[in-house]
């Protein structure tokens, strides 16, 4: 395993990894698939109740681990399945991107987008658009932590 | 250490098409804990459940990952399978292989390293899952019904049927609400008392049916299922049980108030039943005017009672209850049209509102029947309707349209030609809008066969000139000004949410819009559901709409209210929050992010040196708690976490996935 | 008659100098009913802003009607779509006269005496046009 490691972290191939809340973006990526949409491999889904549901903490540790993006998608607002958890997430997730970017990190390594179950397409098209934004600003070297790849 | 199976569906080649499942089966076989790996064709047929099922108890699995469809589709599936073979079910967790990676990448090159990307994940994921319990929920088997209208009679009717008890809490003194005051109903023109009043004696004997007539809901706590409600029954000082409506108090009494029944427009006793078909047939006393209760003497109604009702030492009573569901059917009030001030309106007895006018046809009402002048008692020769008197109107009024206003304005254009064929309606519009069964032949009658003159255009002043109020406006289709000589001016003015609204969604846990109406949960697919499971909305407390609508709504609410209460047990969210309160600070952020109040706040006492120490804490009621999981993220000590989503967990997947690199 | 609101110099201008959007009417003609001045107009008010939504620029560089309204503003107090029904005469009037007058004179036209005044005299105007 750590030759594959190794081969990758030269920087080939970026990673995205995407936080999608259950009951709109995370439906939507469903639907992307049973429309048979495409969308780089790169971005790898985790699925989370709702977009409120999202810690900063997640999203550091994501870039810590070598991640080159990190998108979160919820319900659009006013549609949340909570009623309010993506005005939570919405106000958190703004104040910590400019946060990134205080931290002299690229603030653009990091988005949010609201993608309803229904916008199969719109789920497809986000996801392509931020890996192509990932390629062209190249591999995350300013939060990758070195020691997590020795320990791995 | 855990041990884990993973199992692979190929989905026919759905999968198998463009992840290759022999690499993907061995790269699984090195995940951590992982100690058994298979593959199927069909990983959701029988066979394939037998498969998984089979693993587990051959080799002592204690979780199990599963690489299939979306967890949307078949998580249900497979965690029933796992429970069967004697595992709980919140130990097995899916790996979205089809929809989020065979589907959606073109070739294996893509597609295999994404897979084990996915199931290296959920293996990680699954390592630190707990067995969870769905909390059990109690039912209450009983419905309340805020507000005695139509809407709430129909949903305590339809709900009674079913089987269950209901109460109706109704503010007046008697049910009846807003169609009690209609004499006519479009489109059919069936008088409204013919055939509301059997439907409220028909909901007064229900055996399901407890009316709490002049009475108001004080305080809601508690969930769907056990919703503890306090309710206020104001004093009527007549003992109900005792009066048998004869009305001679009523008759006798010498003290007079304007009926809020006829809108103002003629007087009631202070002893009353608002009309005559009240349901109950009970009055009550309105201590603001009565003379015993402001001067201390007269008691005539006490001494001319027959069975010896009444009873002046009553006092407000607190009724505390438990309901399984609620539903709210408050009504709508008319908007006060005075605020117009080219319109006149409250400067001179015969400019009206809808709602007014209408008590004039009313047999029972202040003219008797009689269509007059309020200023004169002659007939009207010329009437002028002006629509959107607040309605369609984003600088003084509303920016909705109140939908009934075009149909009941054409009513009673009809009925004034009916009762006086000399009189002839004129109607200022913006836009006739009468969608609905029968309502477009309805108002065109009014326009064709009744004479009614429909001017595209609104009212710029109304002043009284002599005996008449001259109606000064245009018609924009001609681009004339017109001048009407009219005898009685009538209002539309905007229906509107009540007042008190706002107060009352508070009180029972459910939001307004920008009007003051109650939201539903969704626009289009749950139109009587609110955000609160187990309260409901049915009429025109939701937004304004005619009888038909409104009877619909109710019948709606009831079925869902009937849906609940047939529940043995309700199944609660098993991903609730939990609270480590050794670490909680007690800040209570969690409190404020909580959508459904289900966290509050908890003293508990600590060993602390040699004495104890008392210190506040966040505590979750699981009951309520619908795991959005908005209090883990916001809690700065961490001690509040998801279950099924815990911190730990969404790292472990984050972790596994960052591996790659 | 042609009615056409694409592009229309007219609205465009009318709008710049009012702020308000015809658009937002649905000639309820409210404005007509409530004028005191709708006798002697050729246009009721509402008919100005439906031209104006039709893109009618002929017809209203042609009609009294701008030229009668008082700006007495009662037809924006009654609108219930919130439009300042008075602005929008006036942006009709300046933009029509702009039309017609051509400019009067340009910056070239002025003496170096009267450029330095220019400024104080524009805000002065400002002032008036805009102040309400």
């Amino acid at each position: 395993m750590s030759t594959a490691v190794n081969e990758t972290s030269a920087g080939k191939e970026p990673l995205i990894v995407s936080f999608c809340c259950n009951w709109c973006s995370y439906a939507g990526g469903d639907l992307a698939g049973t429309s048979r949409m495409s969308y780089p491999a790169n971005v790898k889904v985790i699925r989370v109740p709702c977009s409120g549901r999202i810690n900063p903490m997640f999203i550091l540790r994501a870039f810590q681990r070598g991640a080159d993006g990190v998108l979160v998608a919820g319900c659009h607002p006013g549609d949340c399945h909570y009623s309010t958890g993506n005005y939570h997430g919405r106000r958190r997730l703004s104040a910590f991107k400019r946060l990134v970017e205080f931290a002299g990190f690229e603030p653009e390594r990091f988005e949010v987008r609201w993608i309803s179950s229904s916008e199969g397409d719109k789920f497809a098209e986000e996801m392509t658009a931020m890996t192509n934004k990932i390629k062209a600003l190249g591999p995350n070297r300013k939060m990758r932590d070195a020691r997590w790849q020795k320990i791995t | 250490m855990p041990r884990t199976g993973v199992f692979l569906c190929h989905c026919g080649s759905n999968i198998a098409g463009t992840v290759n499942i022999d690499q993907t089966i061995e790269a699984s076989r090195n995940f951590p804990g992982v100690v058994h790996v298979d593959e199927y064709r069909y990983l959701c047929s029988e066979m394939g459940q037998d498969i998984i099922k089979k693993a587990i108890e051959d080799n002592n699995l204690d979780r199990v990952v599963v690489g299939t469809c979306s967890p949307r589709m078949h998580e249900n599936t497979f965690r029933k399978a796992a429970a069967e073979a004697g595992l709980n079910p919140y130990l097995l967790e899916v790996a979205n292989i089809r929809e989020h990676c065979s589907w959606v990448h073109k070739d294996m090159e893509e597609g295999t390293p994404k897979a084990i990307a996915l199931l290296r994940a959920a293996a990680a994921k699954v390592a630190l899952n707990e067995a969870l319990e769905a909390p059990k929920l109690e039912v209450e088997k009983r419905a309340l019904v805020i507000g005695g209208g139509i809407a709430g009679i129909q949903a305590a009717l339809d709900i009674a049927e079913a089987g269950y008890p209901v109460d109706i809490v109704e503010r007046e003194p008697s049910i009846g609400g807003r169609m009690a005051q209609l004499e006519k109903t479009f489109p059919t023109l069936d008088c409204s008392a013919c055939i509301l009043t059997p439907k409220m004696v028909e909901a007064a004997q229900h055996p399901n049916i407890n009316l709490i007539t002049y009475a108001e809901v004080e305080e809601v706590n508690g969930f769907v299922g056990q919703f503890d409600v306090k309710i206020k029954q104001k004093a009527r000082y007549v003992d109900p049980v005792k009066c048998t409506g004869c009305g001679i108090c009523w008759e006798k009494c010498p003290a007079k108030a304007p009926s809020e029944f006829e809108m103002g427009l003629a007087k009631r006793k202070s002893i009353y039943v608002p009309f005559a078909q009240a349901v109950p047939m009970v009055p009550v006393i309105d201590k603001e005017t009565c003379l015993y209760f402001r001067k201390g003497r007269c008691q005539i109604c006490e001494k001319e009672c027959p069975p010896q009702a009444i009873d002046y030492e009553q006092q407000d009573e607190i009724i505390e209850r438990r309901y399984g569901a609620i539903v709210v059917a408050t009504g709508f009030d008319q908007m006060d049209p005075s605020i117009y001030g080219e319109y006149g309106y409250g400067q001179h007895p015969d400019i009206l509102t809808g709602l007014e006018f209408e008590r004039l046809f009313n047999a029972s009402g202040p003219t008797g029947g009689k269509v007059v002048r309020l200023s004169d008692g002659k007939p009207p020769k010329k009437v002028v309707f002006i629509q959107c008197v607040g309605s369609r109107d984003k600088a003084r009024g509303m920016n909705y349209c109140s939908k009934i206003c075009c149909m009941f304005t054409a009513k009673q254009a009809i009925l004034l030609k009916e009762k006086l064929p000399d009189a002839k309606s004129y109607v200022f519009y913006i836009d006739v809008r009468t969608a609905g069964k029968g309502y477009e032949e309805f108002q065109r009658r009014a326009a064709e066969e009744y004479d009614v003159a429909y001017l595209r255009g609104q009212v710029g002043k109304i002043f009284p000139e002599g005996d008449h109020l001259v109606v000064h406006g245009v018609d924009s289709l001609s681009g004339k000004v017109v001048d009407i000589k009219a005898d009685m001016v009538v209002l539309s003015a905007a229906s509107i949410a009540r007042a008190d609204a706002p107060e009352l969604g508070r009180k029972i846990g459910i939001n307004t819009d920008s009007y003051n109406f109650f939201n539903e949960a969704h626009p289009k697919l749950k139109p009587v559901e609110t955000h609160t499971a187990g309260i409901f909305i049915a009429g025109a407390c939701q937004t304004p709409k005619d009888i038909p609508d409104t009877v619909a709504q109710a019948s709606a609410a009831a079925v869902k209210a009937v849906g609940l209460l047939s529940k043995e047990m309700l199944q609660g969210e098993a991903c609730t929050a939990e609270v480590d309160e050794a670490e909680c600070s007690g800040c209570l952020h969690c409190v404020a992010v909580c959508p459904y109040t289900a966290i509050d706040a908890k003293e508990i006492e600590e060993r602390y040196g040699d004495g104890t120490l008392k210190r506040t804490v966040a505590e979750v009621n699981p009951a309520l708690c619908q795991g959005c999981g908005s209090c883990s993220a916001i809690c700065r000590s961490g001690s509040i976490n998801q279950k099924g989503f815990s911190n730990e967990q969404i790292l472990a997947e984050v972790d596994a996935i960052c591996l790659q690199r | 008659m042609t009615a056409s609101n694409e592009g229309s110099r007219l609205i465009d201008e009318m709008k710049a100098q009012s702020g308000q959007d015809p658009a937002d009417c649905y000639q309820c003609a409210k404005c007509s009913a409530a004028c005191p001045v709708t006798a002697a107009m050729d246009l009721l008010p509402h008919q100005v802003i439906r031209y104006l939504q039709m893109g009618l620029e002929e017809e209203l560089s042609n009609s009294k009607t701008p030229w009668i309204c008082a700006s007495c503003f009662t037809c924006a107090a009654r609108c219930p779509r919130d439009l300042d029904l008075a602005r929008m005469m006036e942006g009709v009037r300046l933009t029509v006269l702009r039309k017609r007058e051509g400019n009067k004179f340009g910056p070239a036209d002025l003496t170096p005496e009267q450029l330095e005044k220019l400024p104080q005299q524009a805000l002065v105007s400002g002032f008036r046009k805009y102040n309400k």
